[in-house]
């Protein structure tokens, strides 16, 4: 028997869960793909007193395309659906780009997007992804709900804006504007550990292909995912010629400022962080510019 | 109280709802073909099918399983004619210890159920997430890749 005992509820409506959270809080802990939560457990790093398993929550299990454009997505979706949908294929490209980048497939199969989300591991995918998307998370407890952007809600380590007795129930995510260059990219040892150093980016481009507007977001180079604000400032009005992206790939690796560990030096990251943002924005021009010939 | 079917055979049984589901499989069902390596979700060991789909069952608990359909590698031979995967492991080396193997097999079954004809770069990902520290992943792949030519050999065993 590998985790501490714990107490274990396994509610199948959602008011229930919100019940549960609303009496115990603080002690209790929140179970839904368990791909991070229960090897915690099994190394009892994690000894939580009790286990709310939200896995029969099935209302939190949902894809679906809003009359806007965009899409609702319940927060128990696994990552292996959203890989598969074909909503979030024509809808949200980029999305559907990251899906594969997180773990491997098993993981995937029981990982979901909410757990992902909560959990805001530094190096995933998913919270960086929701920040350059502009997602919003819906938190509901048992008095109250808000909706909180993802620029809001991440805030350190593992640390998110969820308080206690809020359970993540709904993941929005705005209208994806067609025509738009976009790329997810990380480096990692072996496919699916986690990522090294990783990078989401969007930019908007006009008929003679001068960016108007840029977003860089990078991962698993801070405690939480990292808008590259300087990076994104000379992008503005710029258009991408060798010269410039050497620039861009310095102005990158002075703005970073990870940490080193067993995995990577920080010096590393600073530079392979570089090369990174200059390659994921070549391939997005690249891709752009083949769906407009077409 | 949980009730799961494990190989087409119904099984109910009271666990300990801190008990995984790879625990559950060996110790309370004696299905010791599920092995445990890691015991954190990191080395594929365990995998089985949960619903159809590959899952580590390490890092699910018993409880979860609750109602599921389950296939562990004792699905795979009929008596003693073994599945086309295990036969194809055994004609291209593809264990020598067999720690790893029912991780990997399981593995194998799920991708070759989604994608009857992976590329080699195909099986590559997809094992990628069951680690063997003494045969060597090119015997494994070659195996993989020999079921996948075989016509009969693609559904056996689903």
């Amino acid at each position: 028997m590998k985790p501490a005992p714990f107490e274990y509820f396994a509610p199948v409506e959602l008011q229930e869960a919100l019940d549960l959270l609303e009496r115990y809080g603080d002690e209790a802990k929140i179970l839904a793909g368990g791909q991070s939560l229960m090897p915690l457990m099994n190394l009892r790093l994690a000894r939580p007193g009790l286990i709310i398993d939200i896995n029969r929550l099935s209302s939190l299990d949902t894809i679906t395309a809003t009359p806007e454009g965009g899409l609702t997505i319940g927060a128990l979706t696994r990552q292996r659906a959203l890989e598969r949908s074909k909503i979030v294929q024509e809808q949200n490209p980029i999305l559907a780009a990251a899906m594969p980048l997180i773990g491997h497939f098993q993981i995937r199969n029981r990982g979901t997007i909410g757990g992902s989300l909560v959990h805001a591991d530094p190096a995933a995918e998913l919270p960086a992804v929701s920040l350059l998307l502009g997602a919003e998370f819906l938190l509901r407890s048992k008095s109250a709900v808000r909706v909180v952007p993802a620029a809001e809600f991440f805030l350190s380590y593992l640390t998110t804006a969820i308080r206690p007795a809020e359970l993540l129930t709904e993941i929005r995510l705005p209208k994806w504007p067609s025509g738009e260059a976009w790329a997810v990219q990380e480096i990692a040892r072996r496919k699916g550990d986690f990522a090294l150093i990783g990078v989401a980016l969007r930019a908007e481009l006009d008929a003679e292909e001068t960016i108007q507007k840029a977003v860089i977001v990078m991962f698993g180079v801070d405690s939480k995912p990292l808008r590259m604000e300087r990076a994104e400032a000379i992008l503005k009005g710029r258009r991408i010629s060798e010269a410039f992206l050497r620039e861009l790939s310095g102005v990158v690796a002075e703005e970073l400022q990870p940490d080193s560990d067993i995995h990577a030096s920080a010096a590393y990251r600073k530079e392979v962080g570089g090369v990174l943002v200059r390659r994921a924005l070549e391939s997005a021009l690249a891709n752009v510019k083949e769906t407009r010939t077409h | 109280m949980i009730k799961v079917t494990v190989n087409g055979r119904t099984y109910e049984r009271l666990v300990e709802v801190r008990m995984t589901l790879a625990d559950f499989l060996r110790q309370e069902l004696d299905l010791t073909g599920t092995h445990l390596g890691c015991e954190h979700g990191v080395c594929g060991a365990c995998t089985i099918l949960v619903s159809g789909e590959a899952v580590r069952s390490c890092i699910m608990l018993a409880v979860q399983a609750d109602g599921a359909e389950l296939l562990t590698v004792e699905s795979l031979a009929e008596g003693d004619e073994l599945h086309p995967l295990q036969r194809a492991f055994q004609d291209q080396h593809a264990l020598q210890c067999g720690f790893c193997t029912p991780g990997f097999l399981m593995t194998a079954c799920a991708l070759l159920r989604d994608n009857p004809a992976p590329t080699r770069a195909e099986v590559r990902e997809a094992i990628s997430g069951n680690i063997c520290r003494c045969t060597g992943y090119q015997p494994i792949i070659n195996a993989i890749l020999q079921v996948s030519s075989e016509p009969e050999g693609k559904t056996k065993g689903e």
